[in-house]
């Protein structure tokens, strides 16, 4: 039995055992996919934002200020890349420069800090590769970029080296009441018994509420769109380049990722289906509204396009409150619930300690091992890791420069990667240029040899997804 | 009838025509071509290559001469059940006669056991 | 560490540039490279069709391959292999890193020889879901010749790239189902004989002025859409074809490997997506000469095992006397055509020197215009295609006489 089981392993879920772990609780992470991280928290802007755009007094404006605080020493202990590059809304017309001041007045209210009207001179001074149109931008210099799914990994590896336990491929589909637990049911048949249940499955955080009586909030999908350059691109732009908001949305932005690629993205679409498929106009969509805001567009280092599904709630806010006797809904966790994500967790944590009258665990440990340690250190102290481990001075993915070191190291520590997919968002192997053209077989064969599988068991991203399936001839 | 040479990289685009029982060659380079679509027009032949499985990995292996278009398959189906289990050089016999037309599949590869 | 020549990779380039190095007398050359074994792409390409030029002799790569290392061990030139080269400096010092750690080897002289990579699937922004089951053409060709392991029974194949289409044939002979190729342009960017005995041999359909509108699946690739392609190259509706499929093969283009080139400061041909080189094969930087796919792509090995000798000798000869004056003219490309490489002729070189130019479409009666400033010489072609190299050759009293050289495709009535 368990005291805490959190449904859904994205970056919510994953801070909010994270933060759990600060207390003498027994927490279980619930991931209908193969891995975590697999839902929005994989496929997003990795903007930390820095709070001018929600609401005044939404939960939203309130949790993404204190996150925005909260993310640059939450990265730091679980070492994740973040970086304060500071972000511009552009202006183009007298209109949107009133826009502009709606904005930084919202955000002075917010408590964001540090806002600022620069005129079109000062923008382009900063950015040499924006628009000459460009009539004058909101400089908001708290605004930062994060790594979303190695901070989802990492918060949960921490959360698992505290304690926590993870279960993969386990979708809820029922929860059945007992007097002094809930018993919830995944589709294959296990079932975990806990006192206590967060929702924080995302997309899918109003069919997880129903399990458990009425839901008073609905969620629907969004998709947006992506399109990603090579890390050649680095420093075409420095800031997170945004235009300014519509009702759909944050609309197209252009930034730099913690990797050094440029992003580009993303589109606004609403969805019946949580399906993540690019759309044909998609592209022209992202690309059409990124050559008004840019010049010079490096299109040629376009190294993949992706999607993903965010979950958007009728409320327009996020819903965190209690959804029965044993549940507590964290659903509705739409953009900025990423810089909102450490905020939202520790509140969550704290309001359930509370409840439970839970002490805290003095041999907790905020800090863990950061997957990019080894790129980060000199010469000298490569060498001597290598003299140690010999793997490390071995290149498996060129593109990106990552050692059967850290390869290894992803396949064995907090939580497991166990899929071609796992290696590649824990280590960035085949995230490169050449998109995993020359080093996936190697990754099969070392997944093979770590889970003593068959070639034809190896999967792309759990399930279904086998990598190949032709057989041996 | 039209056909592109594959004798070489070049790949003359020939026409073949039968008169009076001989054969007519044109848009040829070379005799190499000629004779090409002669034996196109004959008994189609080719070259096989694939790899045969080996104790550790696999052995790069193609056939010593073309065989006939309509026997690779009964070859390839002999490759898939052979299996390297010796040292071998580049040239080395891992199939022998595997068209019964004299034809032997030989390693393209060296391989240590 | 000090070399006097540092040859970067270990493929059908590097070989051939460290033998003829060696052979013209530089003795003290390492050739580095990433994997665990020489021979580059060549140990994948179990085909034949290699060295016909080159040996007379229609070889496998494999067997190529070995036609080299088997003189590279001769002269007992030392390889360096699973060692991976980190950064080249305009300094010549190149930083390595393998097992038994990170060294820097400061050289003489250095050649480029990494390659090239395929164009990856992500780079075409294809509409659709983003299953396993997508491959390159090559990273299946890593699968089925070197493991044994087929990627899937119901393939179709986007790009008429050679990869693609042999592995069209390869996959077919293991017992796999090639349902098309798709082409984007009005000619495939293949060789034609693969053509005929890869694709024609085994009845494989391929659709010239196609392309893929949507790909399928949630987990595994259950399918694709093709369409016909307009003018603009976008997909004219109404003119769809679904194939199911359990697999789909890239073959979009060859991308030379050049991330270590940039970052010596070595400028780059948008062209050819390699190094500025003269005849000598030297980069802008003295002492730094380029090869092979690396340098621009080629279609068949032969000529680049001709280009590194080239680059070889050249190295060797800069090793032991020295940086040389040169004087040079610039080539240009003219009308039809998309490249002409080197980028630039020694009119000191006192040697006849052979240029490389490809065609930007494919046209069957073609006038070949090569125009240096002083004279205008002309020849005819009966076909040019954009897959396949042409070259001229221009004696050393041509080009000590040119202004320049421009070379231009034209049509002929």
């Amino acid at each position: 039995m368990y005291d805490i089981a959190i449904i859904g392993g994205g970056c919510i879920g994953a801070l909010t055992a994270r933060e759990l772990a600060r207390y003498r609780l027994k927490t279980v992470v619930l991931e209908a996919a193969a891995d975590v991280s697999a839902g929005a928290s994989r496929a997003n802007s990795g903007i930390v934002h820095a709070g001018f755009d929600a609401a005044e007094g939404s939960l939203k404006a309130k949790f993404n200020v204190l996150g925005n605080a909260m993310m640059e020493s939450v990265c730091e202990e679980l070492g994740v890349e973040y970086k304060n590059n500071a972000s511009l809304v552009l202006a183009f017309d007298e209109e949107q420069k009133n826009t502009l001041f709606e904005l930084m007045e919202r955000g002075r209210k917010n408590g964001v800090t540090g806002l600022e009207i620069l005129s079109k001179e000062e923008v382009l001074r900063r950015e040499e590769n924006l628009s000459h149109d460009v009539a004058a931008a909101l400089f908001a210099p708290t605004g930062g970029i994060v790594c979303p799914f190695t901070l989802t990994i990492a918060a949960m590896g921490n959360a698992m080296d505290n304690g926590a336990e993870l279960l993969t491929d386990f979708n809820v589909v029922a929860a059945e009441n007992a007097s002094d637990c809930v018993r919830l049911v995944a589709t294959d048949g296990r079932s975990v018994k806990a006192k206590y249940v967060v929702n924080c499955a995302g997309a899918g955080a109003e069919k997880v509420a129903k399990l458990f009586g009425e839901a008073n909030f609905s969620v629907h999908a969004r998709k947006g769109e992506y399109i990603l350059l090579d890390s050649s691109t680095a420093g075409y732009v420095k800031s997170t380049i945004f235009t300014v908001p519509t009702k759909a949305g944050k609309g197209v932005l252009v930034t730099p990722t913690t990797d050094g690629n440029t992003l580009i993205g993303p589109t606004s679409v609403e969805e019946d289906t949580f399906d993540n498929s690019i759309r044909r106009e998609g592209f022209d969509d992202i690309l059409s509204k990124a050559k008004k805001m840019c010049e010079r567009l490096p299109l040629g280092e376009t190294i993949t396009s992706f999607a993903g599904v965010r979950a958007y709630c009728d409320r327009h806010d996020f819903v965190l409150e209690e959804g029965g006797e044993r549940l507590f809904n964290a659903a509705g966790i739409e953009s900025p619930g990423l810089t909102s994500s450490p905020a939202i967790g520790k509140f969550i944590a704290e309001k359930i300690a509370e409840k439970f009258r839970a002490e805290r665990n003095p041999d907790f440990n905020p800090r863990c091992k950061s997957y990019a340690f080894f790129k980060k250190l000199s010469v000298e102290e490569k060498n001597k890791i290598i003299a140690k481990d010999p793997d490390f001075g071995q290149i498996v993915c060129r593109c990106e420069s990552v050692t059967l070191g850290e390869i290894k190291e992803a396949l064995t520590r907090n939580p497991r990667a166990r899929t071609i997919d796992g290696i590649k968002l824990r280590t960035r192997a085949g995230m490169g240029r050449c998109q995993s053209g020359f080093c996936q077989p190697a990754q099969l064969e070392l997944l093979m040899k770590e889970y003593s599988l068959r070639y034809d068991e190896v999967t792309k991203n759990g399930k279904e997804s086998y990598i190949l399936v032709g057989g041996e001839i | 009838m039209e056909l592109i040479c594959i004798q070489c990289p070049r790949g003359c685009a020939m026409n073949v025509e039968k008169k009076d029982g001989e054969v007519f060659v044109t848009g040829n380079f070379c005799p190499k071509g000629k004779e090409y679509a002669i034996s196109e027009t004959v008994e189609p032949r080719r070259v096989v290559t694939s790899s045969v499985r080996a104790e550790h990995g696999r052995v790069s292996v193609k056939t010593d001469r073309a065989v006939k278009k309509t026997e690779i398959f009964a070859v390839m189906a002999k490759i898939r059940a052979a299996k390297v289990l010796k040292n071998v050089q580049i040239g080395d016999i891992i199939i022998e006669n595997v068209d019964n037309e004299g034809a032997n599949v030989v390693a393209t590869a060296p391989y240590r056991v | 560490m000090k070399r006097d020549l540092v040859i970067i990779g270990g493929g059908p380039a590097g070989l051939a540039a460290a033998v003829a190095a060696y052979d013209a007398g530089c003795k003290d050359v390492v050739v580095v490279e990433r994997e665990s074994a020489v021979g580059g792409v060549l140990k994948q390409c179990i085909h034949n069709g290699f060295g016909l030029t080159r040996f007379k002799e229609n070889l496998t790569g494999p067997e190529y391959a070995h036609k080299f290392t088997d003189e590279v061990e001769k002269r007992n030139i030392e390889t360096l292999t699973d060692t991976f080269v980190i950064s080249l400096d305009d300094k010549k010092r190149v930083t390595c890193m393998n097992k038994s750690g990170i060294f820097t080897i400061e050289a003489k002289a250095v050649i480029l020889a990494m390659g090239c990579r395929e164009r990856s699937k992500g780079a075409l922004n294809i509409a659709g879901t983003r299953p396993a089951g997508l491959f390159s053409a090559g990273t299946a060709q890593k699968y089925v010749n070197l493991k044994g392991w087929l990627p899937g029974k119901l393939v179709v194949i986007l790009g008429s790239g050679d990869i693609g289409l042999i592995m069209a044939r390869r996959m077919t002979l293991e017992g796999a189902k090639v349902l098309c190729v798709s082409e984007i342009m009005p000619y495939s960017s293949g060789l034609k004989r693969n053509i005929a005995q890869c694709l024609n041999d085994f009845n494989i359909p391929l659709y010239l002025e196609h392309t893929v509108v949507e790909i399928e699946g949630k987990e595994r690739v259950t399918g694709v859409t093709l369409a016909k392609v307009d003018e603009n190259k976008r997909p004219i509706a109404g003119t769809e074809k679904h194939f199911d499929c359990d697999t789909v093969l890239f073959s979009v283009g060859l991308i030379p490997e050049n991330e270590l080139t940039k970052r010596a400061g070595i400028g780059l041909d948008s062209r050819t997506k390699g190094a500025f080189v003269d005849g000598d094969r030297e980069t802008q930087i003295p002492g730094i000469f380029a090869c092979g796919n690396v340098l621009h792509v080629h279609d068949l090995v032969d000529f680049v095992s001709e280009e590194a000798e080239m680059a070889g000798r050249s190295a060797a000869r800069y090793v032991l006397e020295g940086e040389r004056e040169k004087d040079y003219i610039l080539t240009e490309n003219g009308e039809n055509t998309g490249y002409v490489l080197p980028q630039k002729l020694d009119r000191n070189k006192n040697a006849a020197q052979k240029l490389y130019f490809r065609v930007r479409s494919a046209f069957r009666n073609a006038e070949v215009v090569v125009d240096t400033g002083a004279a205008v010489k002309k020849f005819n072609k009966i076909a040019v295609a954009p897959g396949e190299m042409e070259s001229v050759t221009l004696g050393a009293e041509e080009i000590a006489a040119a202004k320049y050289v421009k070379i231009s495709v034209n049509r002929r009535a």
